[in-house]
């Protein structure tokens, strides 16, 4: 250490130690590293692992998460390997078992301006775009899929479009189809190549409707309408979680739903409303938020001693004398 | 503060602090008992009995509505969990000793998932109960996963209802009945879906949100 602190330069001091002209070298064979692993593990990547990455392709926005996911990836691929080629280039090559500088200390301690300038223009570059172009992909081309609140800035051009109201309560999701009479089920059915429009309100708590493979999340909010939009691509089956913890049940909050042809949905459709017929008669009119009516524990939102007897639309209707 | 002090009431702290602790986890990990109705032949039917109560009427909750199952001896068990045989018949009987109101969402007066789409409600068939009607909808039994949902119609709510379990069939009751074949090997949530805990937020704490009380496992066993 005493000849560097001699000379000023702990390079000089060191055997083996690398010179300016070496720097240069390691640079021009750091960058095509860089650059040969980033050309082959990008396309890579997209070619070959994109089309499997999860939401999938069942819906425009299934297939929009997806693009952006693999968008995101092959910007960030870049940048992960020049970082992890440097440190391991660095490992290598200047260990101090092969005689490296001086780890601390000295100028090569010091800050380079134009590595850092670099560093910062470059990162500031991705990170605008990233965000210009999450931004964009939020609303264009086929929405995100998440819930935009009662009033969508982003509506559907599609001229038809099927409304399908999703009622979460603790601990089960129900289904209605207006088009069809205001039938209510267990089950979501939905057709292929159609947009649908997600309705989604809660009779309780608030909970989160998560048809995953569908690209559809929105929360499920009492007395609120939630409306979320998609364009079923592709036949299948697909899972809704509750994404938003609401009691003790919450992990036990889900239930599977079809994509059919659009003949096959149209069969179960008119004959499921057939079947619940008798029940439907007696659900409350189609409504985009329901408040529920009968007081206390069995109907209405506890505690409610003071009003019982909403304004607004009903589930529960009136409270008999003498009940539970 | 002596030392003599100090050191009796960190003793006394370290003590309560134990002891919360104790009851904390006898009180999350403690699970009701298992009734095992797979002693009674592989392929038969199964019988299984419940009853469902206002109050259960004892114990650290006596004000909570709660289901009990009849083990195959006959013995009332406080629980909600069961062992089943998978792929058999199983021929349920309720008796509701509660009182009823309407649904908050009368999707659920609807028989689902049932042989045939039906139960039967004091040996006449139905469907579907108008819980606007009448006594209402005390409770359902409802397996989400297979698809089962029975409601269960209530009492008079006037009536001299029984006041603790087991309740008889000397206080007002209703008998629900209903077969569905069990799945495959696994452990399958069943619960009641009323909104029926009352003093709690929007009715589903307290025995909506504890087991053995609203809420149970069907475990299903080759």
């Amino acid at each position: 250490m005493s000849d560097a602190q001699d000379d000023g330069s702990p390079l000089a001091a060191t055997e083996g130690a690398t010179t300016p002209q070496d720097e240069t070298h390691h640079w021009w064979r750091l960058i095509a590293i860089w650059v040969v692993l980033s050309a082959v593990l990008d396309p890579l990547f997209y070619v070959y692992a994109g089309p499997h990455i999860p939401p999938g392709t069942m819906t425009d926005t299934a297939q929009g998460a997806q693009f952006d996911f693999n968008v995101l990836f092959v910007i960030a691929l870049p940048v992960l390997l020049g970082v992890w080629i440097y440190l391991v280039y660095v490992i290598v090559m200047w260990r101090a078992s092969r005689g490296g500088p001086e780890p601390v200390g000295g100028p090569d301690a010091r800050g380079h301006l134009g590595i850092q300038l670099g560093w910062i223009l470059t990162t500031s570059v991705i990170v605008l775009f990233l965000a210009g172009f999450g931004t964009y992909e939020l609303v264009q081309p086929g929405g995100a899929g998440g819930g935009q609140g009662s009033s969508p800035i982003w509506t559907p051009t599609s001229k038809t479009v099927l409304p399908i109201q999703v009622i979460g309560q603790q601990w089960k999701f129900t289904y209605r189809y207006p088009t069809f009479g205001g039938f209510e089920t267990d089950q979501l059915v939905v057709p292929d190549d159609t947009t649908i429009q997600f309705n989604v309100t809660s009779l309780d708590v608030i909970h989160s409707f998560w048809a995953y493979q569908l690209g559809v999340k929105a929360d499920a909010n009492p007395d609120y309408n939630n409306v979320a939009y998609t364009t079923t691509k592709q036949l299948g089956s697909f899972t809704v979680r509750c994404a938003e913890l609401c009691g003790i049940w919450h992990g036990a909050m889900y239930n599977s739903g079809q994509v059919v042809g659009p003949e096959q949905f149209q069969t179960w459709a008119t004959s499921t409303e057939a079947l619940l017929r008798k029940n439907t008669k007696l659900l409350p009119p189609y409504a985009l938020t329901y408040t529920p009516d009968a007081n206390g524990a069995d109907g209405g939102f506890y505690p409610d001693n003071v009003d019982p007897y909403s304004k607004v639309e009903t589930y529960g209707a009136k409270q008999p004398k003498g009940g539970g | 503060m002596s030392l003599a002090w100090k050191v009796a009431l960190t003793t006394v702290l370290f003590a309560m602090g134990v002891a919360a602790a104790v009851v904390l986890i006898v009180n999350l990990l403690g699970t009701p008992p298992t009734v095992d109705f797979t002693s009674q032949g592989s392929g038969q039917p199964v019988n299984i009995t419940l009853q469902a109560v206002g109050n259960y009427g004892s114990g650290s909750h006596p004000t909570w509505v709660s289901y009990l199952v009849q083990s195959p001896q006959g013995r009332w068990v406080h629980t909600t969990v069961f062992q089943v045989p998978a792929d058999t018949r199983l021929n349920v009987t309720i008796i509701n000793y509660d009182s009823g109101s309407p649904l908050r969402n009368q999707q659920l007066g609807q028989v689902t998932g049932t042989s045939g789409g039906v139960a039967l409600l004091n040996g006449k068939p139905f469907r579907v109960i108008n819980s606007n009607a009448g006594n209402g909808v005390g409770h359902t039994f409802s397996i989400p996963s297979i698809g089962v949902n029975v409601p269960l119609y209530g009492n008079n709510g006037n009536a001299n209802l029984c006041g603790a379990a087991p309740c008889t069939t000397s206080s007002p009751h209703q008998v629900i009945k209903f077969s569905f074949t069990t799945p495959g090997p696994g452990n399958y949530r069943w619960q009641c879906f009323v909104p029926c805990a009352g003093g709690y937020l929007y009715g589903n704490g307290g025995p909506m949100s504890t087991l053995g009380y609203m809420g149970g496992f069907m475990k299903v066993v080759t």
